[in-house]
């Protein structure tokens, strides 16, 4: 188990080598000089040259790397080229907004589905897992950002029910405000988590050890809860852990459309202004927490199933 | 004193397919008396797992129960309620099932399921825990209370069907329905779970029907044994007659098969040639006529009847060749 874990933290710090270097060298093949947009038009030869050498803009781009992650391995991600202050206060103030988006999704988007999919599962092929499917499937189907859109118009504007934009203050406005975008953001997530949940657990209870349980005459509530889910739920967990890359392009749209402070509306503000730093330090923290929800989703798998334990 | 336990009554069950329906088994009837230790041989595709899953009624749901009954205790199991039929599985009647590789769930510890399958019991926890250890160091694991605490991969194939054994036996049943107990193990296993077997049969009393091919071990281990093929019960009686003095042909092949008959070594292991009959298009006349070497004209004609051979030792088999000896 400890070779495993090592093995798999080795695996995620690849993935955010990998992740940040492409980021780092894409940002600079987009077009636009970061000089040019911070000091305007009119700014003087002089000025731009100077400015140019203190970003460590004038070096070559793999002395710039080299820079990039020496200052990385000291916890420093550069300084906000407009307010001048440290990107990594910045970043973290802005990640538990997304990080409380998120977790509210997948609490309540897995709740949901499994419950769905449990239930479809254990009466199979009957008129209830047929609702079951069809609701599942339109779920899926249904974009982020269309259904951010629809419940801001319908939940906010004229029902009035949750407030539109912002994140809230104390722990009651907080979780106010992020039922819409947990909403927007989870469903598809409750069709698919359903669908996965029903497929696995079919499976499940057709093993042999599901009969054993059965011929101990124990109740099939029991049988489905217990000894067919803490099976069925093995699949889930690692689905979870993967679609956390795509929760985190989802929160992207949700913090826009809510107005919601965040990575997502972070890394779109700074793109547009060029800010490389904070684009650099948001990407950064991102791709630590998919590289980490995905390390974690493997170990939280392996230390569900004993017998993945074991042979680690 | 011979008190009657479990009566399979001419129970017709059918499976229904796309190609029309498998007419799994037909018209079988048997009875066990309280204690006993009844074995069921036959090949592959002869019914036996049909029967167990009809006995606890945990068929498929494309099964028909087209006709007969399954006593037990003189309660028909194919008409009580489910509910009814629950609180049987597991307290009187208990199973054991082929394969100890799978039986068991494999994320929960033994303890844990030991504790679970106790759930009609009122005695508390530790009760509980202290009886299912008591029960895997009868069926001789040892260290019972830091095993209960193991995953069912952390045990051997012989120590989970021995656990196996452990958790059938733990409730007292009247009626352990043992299929293919080691089938799945070495040969040397096999006796050891057949010991064990034996030793908790005998301190509890309980009645055994016990599936296998393995001819030795049920000469070894029942006191009657029921000879079926291909859907249907061909020759039955006290074990010692049936393998002493078979009166089906098929028995006879079956024998003559078992590889701990044979004496001489054999350049070709004896089989029986041929295939069973294809249960949803069965043929006229005897089910065994196709690969029997002594059939005649007239078992093409009529299906011979379970006719009784000897009635001391009820011996019973179905054979038109036991019908001309009588009539001669």
């Amino acid at each position: 188990m400890l070779s495993f874990t090592i093995q798999r933290i080795g695996l995620a710090v690849l993935i955010l080598f990998v992740a940040v270097t492409a980021m780092f060298l894409m940002i600079r093949a987009v077009p636009g000089d970061p000089v040019q947009i911070m000091l305007g038009p009119r700014a003087t030869p002089e000025l731009q040259a100077l400015l140019t050498a203190e970003l460590g803009l004038d070096q070559p781009i793999w002395k710039q790397l080299a820079i990039f992650y020496g200052n990385l391995l000291q916890g420093d991600l550069g300084i906000d080229v407009f307010s001048g202050r440290a990107v990594t206060d910045i970043v973290f103030q802005q990640l538990p907004h997304t990080l409380w988006l998120i977790l509210a999704s997948i609490v309540w988007s897995a709740g949901l589905g499994i419950v769905i999919g449990a239930y479809a599962a254990a009466h199979p092929n009957t008129i209830i897992d047929r609702i079951a499917a069809a609701i599942s499937v339109s779920f899926v189907a249904v974009p982020a950002f269309v259904l951010a859109l629809l419940s801001l118009l319908i939940f906010a504007v004229h029902l009035q029910w949750f407030p539109a934009i912002g994140a809230g203050d104390g722990f009651w406005g907080a979780l106010d405000h992020l039922v819409l975008p947990a909403f927007a953001i989870g469903l598809s997530w409750v069709g698919y988590i359903a669908r996965l949940v029903r497929a696995s657990m079919l499976e499940v209870m057709g093993e042999h050890h599901i009969r054993t349980a059965r011929a101990f005459g124990l109740s099939e509530r029991r049988i489905v809860m217990v000894y067919a889910l803490r099976l069925a739920i093995l699949p889930v967990v690692t689905v979870i852990g993967v679609g956390m890359g795509f929760l985190l392009s989802a929160a992207v749209f949700a913090e826009i459309v809510f107005a919601r402070p965040g990575l997502g509306k972070l890394v779109i503000d700074s793109i547009t202004t060029r800010n490389y730093p904070v684009v650099m330090g948001a990407v950064l923290v991102s791709t630590g927490l998919f590289a980490a929800s995905t390390a974690i989703a493997d170990l939280l798998n392996a230390w569900l199933d004993p017998r993945a334990r074991s042979a680690r | 004193m011979t008190e009657v336990l479990l009566e399979i009554d001419n129970l017709s069950v059918d499976y229904e397919t796309g190609r029309g329906d498998l007419k799994a088994l037909r018209n079988i009837s048997f009875s066990l008396n309280k204690g006993e230790i009844v074995g069921i041989v036959g090949e592959s595709g002869c019914g036996k797992s049909t029967l167990i899953s009809s006995i606890l009624r945990l068929t498929a749901p494309n099964t028909r129960f087209r006709e007969g009954e399954v006593r037990f205790k003189g309660r028909n199991l194919l008409n009580i309620s489910e509910q009814d039929m629950r609180s049987l599985r597991g307290s009187d009647i208990s199973i054991v099932f082929q394969d100890p590789m799978q039986t068991h769930n494999p994320v929960l510890t033994i303890g844990r399921q030991m504790l679970d399958i106790q759930h009609r019991s009122s005695a508390t926890k530790a009760e509980k825990l202290h009886r299912a250890a008591e029960m895997l160091s009868a069926v001789g694991i040892p260290d019972p209370q830091a095993r209960l605490k193991q995953f069912p991969h952390e045990f051997s194939g012989g120590m989970r069907q021995r656990i196996a054994i452990a958790m059938a036996l733990m409730s007292e049943p009247d009626l352990l329905i043992a299929d293919e107990p080691t089938t799945a193990l070495d040969a040397t296993l096999e006796v050891q779970i057949i010991e064990h077997l034996r030793s908790l049969q005998q301190d509890m009393n309980c009645a055994v029907l016990f599936i296998s091919h393995h001819l030795g071990v049920i000469a070894e281990l029942c006191d009657r044994v029921v000879v079926m093929y291909a859907g249907a019960v061909v020759e039955s009686g006290d074990v010692r007659e049936i393998f002493g003095n078979p009166k089906h042909p098929y028995t006879r092949r079956l024998i003559d098969c078992d590889p701990g008959h044979i004496k001489e070594r054999a350049r070709v292991l004896p089989t029986i040639p041929g295939e069973v009959p294809d249960l949803a298009n069965l043929p006229k006349g005897c089910i065994f006529r196709e690969r029997c070497d002594q059939a005649m004209p007239r078992c093409t004609a009529s299906v011979p009847p379970l006719q009784t051979i000897a009635e001391i030792t009820g011996h019973r088999a179905a054979c038109w060749l036991n019908h001309e000896e009588m009539a001669s």
